[in-house]
């Protein structure tokens, strides 16, 4: 993992700082990230868990991934965010201009996996890296933990905190490095129906200003659909459904024209045997 | 999420018309409620020796023991025979529980480590320390080196298994979370693993205190020339019954105090924990 580490140093040259708009805040210039996964396979003993997948990913994009369970939704992010290699195949991330680049890639766990002994906005901070001083990181984390819409519960300890505003301090934790790749391993999926959708709304508001580029792992079909503009369906370590959903954010629960995608997606995905 | 319910809850409830004496009164008494037995026993215990059904070459009156702890006081003994114990205790803690802590971390985190070390350090903690004690009395004679290598001895053990199992334990998703964010090695180790061990570890220290003491004890009585063990042996020689039982109470009070310390500590430190939130 030690490739990790030095993503946050200044390193001139592997990624162009935000000059044109003065002082930004945040140190780091982020810029969406595109993907292109070519023919990558996944085997894990006599265990094939990913079979030659072609995928490429347009900077900016929210793409979900749905699928049964087994069916390598879960290897392929953990290959997306660097915490795997692949048996074989290429992965290459770049920029708008098509050169190479690091992703500066995070990713938001179904747990919130906080830190219990770290106050609200240090466990924010931890996202910024360890080459950030502690005032610095304050003002960062207290920002994004404002955009979260949590700044009152920054000095609190997250035993204190209800599951839906945990996971919101995973997001802001996620977000404050600014991220060319945002990957959520169903984020959602402990949360009770109502907050569920409040956090929707925060994730794609979230995308929408930040325009980073999404990849959301889930089994909820809806919750694709709703936040998403590309849902694959993977079978058996293979692309079984690429469908593209081009209506317009912010997107309304109950849309008559998204459940006709959710009826298509279900279809590819129950209807595959 | 309790602990506030039961924050807000208080209040509302201590107001009630129902209630109001009783439960003023029940918080006052319920202070008091841990001293009743031991101020009752105490009080028997005086009425029977002043009585004379009890022999003050058995049990001194608490009386007795009282003057003997002024005695003890105004001649310097008391506080120098203190002192000497309580280095002796502080010292061994810290020899042994440094060894212990670092044992532990090593082998909790490094496979190579507890193959080389783990296997040895259980067969040697099966020895009870304590029948060591002719073997250390003829490697160093009775000066503070045996004291010391007991003490610590005793320490080493609670707090090595403690604290292995608590690096072991840690989290394995607050890990990866960990090293996900960029933090390998040391950083790791201070902001995930340790705090993670960490309630274990006091676990281990407050075991470690109860053993610390009782390994002083027995090793004062048996080669010391100064601290309270000694103290209580000489008076034994001297049949002065009220100076042993002040002995008695005195490891007590340390020990009890030390108890008091490590859980000040352990509140401290794991305040993040919904266990210790007040």
């Amino acid at each position: 993992m030690s490739g990790y580490v030095s993503r946050y140093a200044p390193r001139p040259g592997t990624i162009e700082p935000m000059g044109e708009h003065g002082q930004t805040v945040f140190a780091e210039a982020t810029e969406p990230v595109s993907i292109e996964l070519r023919r990558i396979a996944q085997t894990f003993g006599q265990n094939r868990v990913l079979r030659g997948i072609d995928l490429d990913v347009p900077a900016g994009q929210f793409l979900a991934i749905v699928g049964k369970s087994g069916c390598g939704k879960s290897t392929l992010l953990r290959l997306l965010v660097g915490l795997d290699r692949p048996t074989s195949g290429s992965l290459r991330f770049a920029d708008r201009s098509g050169d190479t680049v690091e992703a500066n890639a995070r990713i938001v766990f179904q747990e919130p996996r906080l830190l219990p002994w770290a106050r609200v906005v240090d466990n924010v901070a931890v996202g910024l890296g360890q080459d950030v001083d502690e005032n610095t990181a304050r003002v960062k984390a207290l920002m994004v933990l404002d955009d979260v819409q949590l700044s009152d519960k920054a000095d609190q300890w997250p035993a204190r905190l209800s599951g839906g505003q945990r996971q919101r301090v995973a997001l802001a934790r996620a977000l404050v490095s600014r991220p060319g790749l945002l990957v959520f391993d169903e984020p959602l999926g402990a949360l009770d129906a109502l907050t569920r959708i409040t956090m929707q709304q925060l994730v794609s508001r979230v995308w929408r200003e930040l325009g980073f580029t999404a990849v959301l792992v889930t089994h909820d079909v809806s919750e694709a659909v709703h936040l998403a503009d590309r849902v694959i369906v993977l079978d058996g370590g293979k692309v079984a459904l690429d469908l593209e959903i081009p209506a317009d954010h912010p997107r309304h629960h109950g849309d008559p024209d998204l459940a006709v995608f959710e009826r298509r997606l279900l279809d590819a995905i129950l209807g595959g045997h | 999420m309790t602990a506030y319910d039961v924050v807000t809850d208080r209040p509302s409830r201590r107001r009630s018309w129902v209630w109001p004496a009783l439960s003023a009164r029940h918080i006052r008494l319920k202070g008091l409620l841990p001293f009743v037995v031991p101020i009752l026993l105490v009080l028997v215990w005086q009425v029977f020796s002043s009585a004379g059904w009890i022999s003050t070459r058995v049990m001194p009156a608490p009386t007795d023991v009282a003057a003997a702890f002024i005695d003890q006081v105004l001649s310097g003994a008391l506080f120098h025979n203190v002192a000497v114990s309580g280095a002796r205790a502080l010292a061994g803690l810290a020899v042994g529980g440094t060894i212990g802590l670092l044992l532990g971390i090593a082998n909790g985190v490094s496979k190579l480590s507890e193959q080389l070390t783990d296997t040895s350090l259980q067969m040697l903690r099966t020895i009870p320390h304590l029948a060591m004690i002719p073997l250390v009395i003829l490697w160093f004679g009775i000066g503070e080196e045996s004291k010391l290598f007991l003490t610590s001895l005793g320490v080493l053990f609670p707090i090595y298994l403690n604290t292995f199992h608590g690096v072991r334990n840690v989290d394995r998703e607050l890990i990866e979370m960990g090293r996900i964010y960029g933090m390998n090695g040391w950083t790791l180790f201070r902001k995930v693993i340790l705090p993670g061990a960490l309630p274990s570890i006091f676990v281990g220290l407050r075991y470690a205190l109860g053993i610390m003491w009782l390994t002083l004890i027995v090793s004062e009585s048996i080669a010391a020339s100064s601290g309270i063990g000694h103290m209580a042996n000489q008076a034994r020689e001297f049949m002065m019954t009220d100076v042993v039982v002040l002995s008695l109470l005195i490891y007590a009070a340390l020990g009890k105090l030390a108890d008091v310390i490590a859980r000040a500590m352990e509140r401290h430190a794991l305040s993040w924990n919904p266990v210790y939130q007040r």
